[in-house]
């Protein structure tokens, strides 16, 4: 019986196998690729770390720091694994099924901690009509062909979304030589982090805000597509259709948190965040189960999602040593004005915690206040793209009654 | 001396003939497709339905109504034999409106003059009692249990492997352009890939079927594409157990909502009249699919979230003149035998379709045709992972550990059953490696994340398999490629 068994070998499954064995824990780490590392070793750009290590280094080299902890601290961990099932068989005892070259395998844990990571969206699950052809890829696979197999996809690209994937994959095939003809975005501000914005300008790539691609043509592979432009409401104009040529359509629309297995044994998931419901440990509605990284919530920094590992590693801790979290006043954190995504859910006041947000749209000179335990802070400008990690200390949430709401609302008033 | 048979287009029906051509010892088969793989024309996309032969009126379309019946019944024999997925779950035409019984008791009566067993009328209990969740407001309607779904191209692999293996030759990626007459006999086809002799030819190149017979003076009939364009949403999606039909209009059996075999919600299709040219016009549409959608609720009201959606796709029939299937052998061309027109219910009546053509053989042409000995009715289906016991996968693993490695996460697909496909493809003459091919052997690529994980690795495995750069690899044939070239391809300016 391991102590803990984490799911994903990605920076929040890392992090989280090596805080946990350094905790003292009887550890496995299960990964379904050839390597560990998760989507970090294709991340070939810099920008990781810089809160984690305080020096800028590629997915790589962000992956390699934690793969030779793993190493050093012998961590027991298989690749080519491959999560069937989760049994919980009580809430001190969980069976996971894999499937391995080694044959299919049950291990018991007292705790797991899943960090399975997320998915992209895909071109049919934004309503794009036309063509079924080649030359549609979303930009994590565009990214794997050329960085981790040195494919190159084509030659003219549209991207859908402004996110920091698609921004990067813009300059990636720029920087190889390829024209990027536009960058569609639905909303009427970019999505990805400023820094990746600046991406736009440095290679005179024109970016559609506002505009959706509705239609892809082509008989073997795109040809072209068309785009629209959409009201306030995200309405399309009619007659506002234009066709762009090119070969390669990437869609770069959004991730969505990996969370089959653990909505099949009735994790309670959040809507909104597209991930599980969890407590000041990150602990999912199901005992024993904890949950980090991307199929937390979308992170928009590695060194977040990392962080989210070694919390949960600390809350496995936690259940070990008490047969469960004890029971506790919990606290709800709740969603004001313009808080679209937010964990965790409960907080117990006997701690500090940071707590991890999103605003809906953006807004400048802003007052984030709690309400029911009076802090406010202020912040220049909040962003749906950049994540708000907010602290609330101990003795900050001991002064609540029941719930603490997050509002972000503008500064004067 | 045996008679060389050759069959224009491995899809459904060809393929279905050559199977049953196969049985017989002084025929020598040949099976001519065009594209890379065997299933990709009009049997590709469609509604994947075994029909209960009630809806085609033996008056107006005699041959549709004699084989559709014919067909189903041969399935429930092919389907064991070649071990092609499929269920039993009956078929709901549903009532909505008071005057719609009318109409039922119509499809009762043409069911029972087409010799469709075990159909009766149901009240709005019973309806209830066998689908739980349709429209409340429904009323009643026709129970036609011996309905049921197959997957339409695992279907065309299992029969053309069947037939390989029973002795036809696959001329894959091989496009008809011509066919030689002499002495008003047929004596072979000419392709791209050089002359095929033949002294019997059938054509069943289904949406091009006219253009074919058009090659040796045939020309009393056109194929007019109609389109019918679906919906599949998330495996996580509840639909319903029986496949549901609203009650049909003149043009179509109407907007159907089923969960297709592989647990998937699916809705579709509605009918769009295309023009002739637009035989290749596959795009689906914002209208089409609103059509759908909307008909779709009026059976089904519980419609997931448009972000339920993991596919959308369309579908061409071969629209004939006049309706019929066109099954003949044609007089002014001694040994030419027109299979076209397979339109709806074409999948159902496939097998029926097969033994049609050996009797116009037999009869029509003269042949006598002596059985062989040993003909094989059986083949096995490739290896499934997730349909596997952990006892059994263990065993696969042990004598080979790629059966251990899961390629396709949404429907744990392992490399195993890919290397299986592989083989089996290389088996009938797939020459250009696509990752279609893969997907509709093995299911991988068809589940939430819609083959954004998995398409690279399966383009790797083909890349290997086949011996190609990964860049090579297709999508769906040549044409398709996945890549340009290597990533350095532009800066060098290996690509205009």
């Amino acid at each position: 019986m391991y102590d803990t068994i984490i799911i994903g070998g990605g920076p929040a499954g890392l992090a989280a196998a090596v805080k946990a064995k350094k905790l003292g824990l009887k550890v496995l780490l299960l990964d379904e690729n050839e390597f560990l590392g998760g989507i970090l070793p294709q991340c070939i750009h810099p920008g990781f770390g810089l809160h984690y290590f305080k020096e800028e280094l590629t997915g790589p080299e962000f992956a390699h720091r934690f793969i030779r902890e793993i190493n050093e601290l012998n961590i027991e961990h298989y690749t080519n694994a491959y999560v069937l099932e989760i049994e919980n068989y009580s809430d001190l005892e969980k069976k996971v099924v894999f499937s391995s070259p080694e044959g299919v395998k049950e291990v018991w844990g007292k705790t797991i901690i899943y960090a399975a990571g997320a998915r992209e969206r895909h071109a049919f699950e934004i309503g794009i009509v036309g063509d079924r052809v080649a030359g549609i890829y979303t930009a994590g696979e565009a990214q794997t062909l050329m960085d981790i197999y040195g494919v190159m996809p084509g030659k003219e690209v549209v991207i859908v979304g402004s996110g920091d994937v698609g921004l990067i994959m813009a300059r990636r095939f720029a920087l190889e030589g390829a024209k990027v003809k536009a960058v569609i975005e639905l909303m009427p501000y970019p999505g990805g982090l400023a820094r990746n914005v600046m991406i736009l300008r440095d290679f005179e790539i024109p970016l559609y805000l506002s505009h959706k691609v509705v239609e892809v043509r082509g008989r073997k592979r795109v040809e072209k597509v068309k785009v629209v432009k959409v009201d306030e409401n995200l309405k399309e104009i009619p007659g506002s259709e234009f066709w762009i040529e090119c070969d390669t359509l990437l869609i770069s629309a959004g991730l969505i948190p990996n969370v089959k297995l653990l909505k099949k044994i009735g994790a309670q998931i959040d809507p909104l965040n597209g991930g599980p419901i969890v407590n000041e440990f990150l602990e999912t509605t199901i005992p024993g189960i904890f949950v980090a990284g991307n199929a937390l919530l979308i992170n928009d920094l590695v060194d977040y999602v990392a962080e989210q590992g070694e919390l949960a590693a600390l809350g496995a801790k936690e259940f070990i040593e008490n047969q469960g979290i004890l029971s506790r006043k919990w606290i709800e954190l709740k969603r004001g004005s313009n808080v679209r995504i937010l964990a965790p859910h409960y907080i117990s006041g006997e701690r500090d915690v940071y707590i991890y947000a999103r605003v809906s749209r953006p807004m400048e000179n802003v007052r984030v206040t709690f309400p029911e335990i009076e802090k406010e802070l202020r912040l220049p400008v909040v962003k749906p793209s950049e994540m708000l990690r907010i602290k609330l200390k101990a003795e900050e949430i001991q002064k609540a009654e029941e719930e603490i709401t997050m509002e972000v609302g503008k500064g004067e008033v | 001396m045996k008679t060389r048979v050759a069959i224009i287009g491995a899809g459904i029906s060809g393929a279905s003939i050559a199977r049953v051509l196969s049985k017989y010892e002084n025929l020598e088969v040949h099976l001519i497709e065009k594209n890379a793989d065997v299933g990709w024309g009009v049997s590709k996309a469609n509604t994947a339905l075994i029909h209960g032969g009630y809806d085609d009126d033996p008056e107006k379309y005699p041959v549709r109504a004699k084989l559709c019946i014919k067909g189903n019944r041969l399935w429930h024999e092919w389907v064991k034999e070649l071990e092609i997925p499929h269920i039993w779950n009956g078929a709901l035409i549903v009532a909505l409106r008071d005057e719609d019984f009318k109409e039922l008791e119509e499809l009762l009566e043409r069911g029972r003059k087409n010799g469709v067993p075990e159909m009766r009328i149901v009240d709005k209990e019973e309806l209830f009692h066998l689908e739980p969740n349709l429209n409340p407001e429904a009323l009643g309607g026709l129970w036609v249990p011996i309905v049921g779904q197959i997957g339409p191209i695992p279907a065309v692999i299992a029969i053309v492997e069947n037939a390989v293996a029973n002795g036809v030759k696959l001329h894959l990626e091989t496009e008809v352009r011509g066919i030689k007459v002499e002495g008003g006999e047929v004596k072979g086809v000419e392709t791209n890939n050089g002359f095929i002799e033949a002294d019997i030819i059938i054509n069943a190149a289904g949406l091009y079927a006219d253009e074919i017979s058009r090659m040796v003076g045939v020309e009393d009939f056109e194929i007019h594409p109609r389109k019918g364009e679906y919906w599949i949403f998330d495996d996580d999606i509840p639909g319903p157990r029986r496949v549901l039909f609203p009650t049909p209009t003149p043009k179509s059996k109407g907007v159907v909502v089923t969960t297709e075999i592989s647990g998937h919600l699916m809705i579709g299709p509605n009918a769009q009249d295309l023009p002739k040219e637009e035989k290749e016009n596959l795009a689906t549409t914002r209208e089409g699919l609103e059509e759908v959608w909307k008909k779709a609720k009026e059976l089904w009201p519980n419609l997931p979230p448009r972000s339920k959606v993991i596919r959308t796709f369309a579908g061409l029939r071969p629209e004939p003149t006049g309706g019929d299937f066109i099954i003949r052998a044609e007089k002014e061309v001694w040994g030419f035998i027109n299979v076209a027109g397979i339109r709806s219910p074409g999948l159902t009546s496939a097998p029926a379709i097969a033994y049609e053509v050996r009797d116009i053989i037999k009869r029509d042409l003269g042949i006598k045709l002596v059985e062989k000995k040993k003909w094989n009715p059986y083949r096995k289906d490739i290896t499934h992972f997730f349909m596997l016991s952990k006892e059994k996968a263990n065993e696969l693993v042990k004598q080979n550990p790629s059966y251990g490695k899961i390629v396709c996460k949404c429907n744990h697909v392992s490399e195993g059953d890919i290397l299986e496909a592989i083989e089996r493809m290389k088996l009938i003459g797939v020459k250009t490696p696509s990752i279609d091919s893969i997907k509709v052997r093995t299911k991988a690529t068809s589940g939430t994340c819609q083959g954004s994980f998995c398409r690279v690795r399966i383009a790797r495995i083909l890349a290997r398999e086949y011996g190609v750069d990964l860049w090579n690899v297709t999508l769906k044939g040549k044409g398709s490629e996945i890549g340009i070239g290597d990533v350095k391809v532009l800066l060098r300016g290996d690509v205009e």
